[in-house]
């Protein structure tokens, strides 16, 4: 039982960074109508700055706070050098233009940082466990990172609902014609908009290099499970990406750890070992396929047109 | 000049007495690089040209074609693998293999439209990966290796080079000639009518959801014979071979070559791989004046002038390199 809760906890855990990258993807989309495949490339450059920064602060925080600010500063040079030309064009020219993005920048961490991977030390206060039950000790660092993502949850929650800037970006998203004719700085927004994505897709990167080796190619994977998130959730739709994100990393996480015990009593224990993940990550594509047969727009479609 | 000597029409020409000859060519420096390079060429130039039946003709952005020469390829490894050796049980099986699979996820993702669209296919290609991935009787991860091409009747013999390779330029040339069949037919102009205003070609009478379905199945299955073909050239299978840069892969290109075009896969899959093999020795000769040794360290890092070459493809050459060849004609 105990187990099950962990794994639960783990699931949330991955979830939660699975939707700071869906919701950049889908506040890009919902707003720019841009598929934007470079995405899991910035996620991979948050974690490199995180792991250079760290290292040269020695402080972890520090080093957080400094990889966030550069790979903010990246997306927005990104979009005003490589991605502005791209809106307006369908969405084959983006996932083909942006496709090239992803080899440039595989190419260019491979020239700054190495071909080898990183590793992201974490502090002494962090590397610790908590006792969230009797009997059951989660460690500190994966806490930070549900409380922190939950944080920017609601904090991109208040921003596009409760303040100014996510008024126009509402506005932006559902006539962007109407809110330039109305004065709204459209180019800015964009830029800025493309820039918030960047930053969360950066913070999910930076938070998630010091659980798993920082590698070139290692927003690839994470980013088409992003793109099932958002699928699954209603593109365009943040709440449906929140839940979605939710759904698609307990459904991965819990597949991934019960799953081998599942299959044992079937087959041999190796042959366990290796189906198991390849069954687990076949799931979520199910069901998004299942999803999509039933609701084609999404489990929560944007109706505002 | 007259009218069928337009620039694009003598690249063609060149092109296809190029790769008619490459065999020899091969044969008489005793280069087999070039002969293994353009068997490659050759498979994959199949698979874009069936990739541009739904993907140029049909406006259906398949985000996950590679898949074909998954099922395709993993069918003839299998078949191997468990000693059934014969191309005649091989080749029939990897073909209906991949239409059956054709059929039921463009049954299901043309349903959709737009993103949903292109991620859907990518979804149920991901799907196939993991499977891939799990089969643990057949290499699992690391792939399968194929120790004996496909057998058939005698003069048929693939395990020779060259008459493997002009296999497979003939299957190129028929897939060519099949996509330009179709696409001149009533059934490609509804295809493209479906392309250009889908509502109203249902609003006149087509069922166009058939229409688009059995021309994804036929995309499909050309590309399932090109997984084959590949399995044997390679005499390897791996999950590999349908990851989603694959896919990536067959959509750049197309689009490179020319969308829409006869030739256009054709012309876009031989400089995509050309370049791909020419381009770290590209950059070593123009860096090297300015550079000087840093220049062979430049090469290393080719793919960082590839992928913005995407990205000014789609922004100043939509029609690819067929359509530049054909403005050339107009000036």
């Amino acid at each position: 039982m105990l187990l099950v809760l962990e794994q639960c906890l783990n699931g949330l855990q991955f979830g939660l960074l699975l939707f700071l990258l869906a919701a950049g993807l889908t506040l890009i989309f919902g707003i720019m109508d841009l598929v934007n495949l470079a995405h899991g490339s910035l996620y991979m450059i948050g974690a490199y700055f995180a792991a250079t920064f760290v290292a040269w602060t020695g402080n972890f925080i520090a080093g957080a706070v400094l990889a966030l600010g550069a790979t903010l500063l990246v997306g927005m040079l990104l979009e005003v050098i490589a991605i502005r030309p791209l809106y307006g064009r369908d969405h084959l020219d983006h996932v083909l233009g942006t496709f090239g993005l992803v080899l440039f920048f595989n190419e260019l961490v491979r020239m700054v940082w190495g071909p080898a991977g990183l590793r992201v030390p974490l502090p002494d206060w962090l590397n610790t466990s908590v006792p969230v039950l009797p009997g059951l000790a989660y460690p500190t660092y994966r806490i930070a990172i549900i409380v922190t993502a939950l944080a920017v949850a609601v904090g991109l929650y208040v921003l596009v609902m409760r303040t100014r800037l996510g008024m126009l970006i509402r506005a932006g998203a559902s006539n962007r014609e109407m809110a330039g004719a109305l004065g709204v700085n459209i180019k800015l927004l964009y830029t800025l908009v493309f820039g918030l994505g960047a930053a969360l897709a950066g913070l999910a990167g930076l938070m998630q290099a010091p659980i798993l080796t920082v590698q070139i190619g290692m927003g690839e994977n994470i980013l088409i499970l992003a793109f099932v998130v958002i699928i699954i959730g209603g593109i365009g739709s943040i709440r449906g990406a929140f839940i979605a994100a939710i759904l698609v990393g307990l459904l991965d996480t819990i597949g991934r750890a019960f799953l081998p015990d599942l299959l044992r009593m079937m087959m041999t224990s190796r042959g366990a070992a290796t189906v198991a993940p390849a069954l687990s990550s076949m799931m979520i594509y199910l069901v998004m396929a299942i999803v999509l047969v039933v609701r084609p727009q999404g489990l929560f479609p944007v109706t505002t047109k | 000049m007259t009218a069928w000597l337009t620039p694009r029409n003598v690249v063609v020409a060149a092109l296809l007495v190029f790769l008619a000859l490459v065999p020899v060519y091969s044969a008489l420096t005793a280069n087999t690089f070039l002969m293994t390079l353009f068997t490659r060429i050759v498979i994959l130039a199949m698979a874009a040209t069936s990739l541009n039946l739904i993907l140029g003709y049909g406006g259906m952005v398949s985000f996950g074609h590679a898949v074909y020469l998954g099922i395709g390829g993993y069918a003839i490894g299998i078949l191997a693998h468990e000693g059934i050796g014969s191309g005649f049980i091989q080749w029939p099986v990897a073909i209906a293999a991949s239409a059956l699979f054709a059929l039921g996820v463009g049954a299901l993702s043309l349903r959709t439209r737009g993103l949903y669209f292109i991620m859907i296919t990518l979804a149920f290609a991901q799907l196939v990966y993991y499977f891939g991935v799990g089969l643990d009787r057949y290499g699992a991860d690391d792939g399968l290796n194929i120790y004996r091409r496909s057998q058939f009747v005698d003069p048929i013999n693939l395990s020779n080079r060259t008459q493997f390779y002009y296999w497979c330029f003939v299957l190129l040339v028929a897939s060519i000639y099949l996509t330009w069949r179709i696409v001149n037919s009533r059934f490609g102009l509804v295809i493209q009518g479906a392309r250009s205003n889908d509502r109203r070609m249902q609003a006149i009478g087509f069922p166009t959801y058939r229409y688009r379905l059995i021309c994804f199945v036929i995309a499909g299955t050309m590309c399932g014979l090109a997984g084959a073909l590949l399995a044997n050239h390679t005499e390897f299978v791996s999950p590999a071979m349908m990851h989603w840069t694959r896919s990536g892969d067959l959509i750049v290109m197309v689009v490179l070559g020319g969308m829409a075009s006869t030739f256009g896969p054709l012309i876009g899959a031989v400089t995509l791989l050309v370049l791909e093999e020419t381009l770290p020795i590209l950059i070593k000769l123009v860096a090297t004046p300015f550079a000087g040794a840093a220049a062979s360290r430049a090469a290393e890092y080719w793919q960082i002038v590839l992928g913005p070459l995407f990205l000014l493809v789609v922004l100043f050459a939509r029609g690819g390199i067929n359509g530049l060849l054909e403005s050339m004609r107009r000036d």
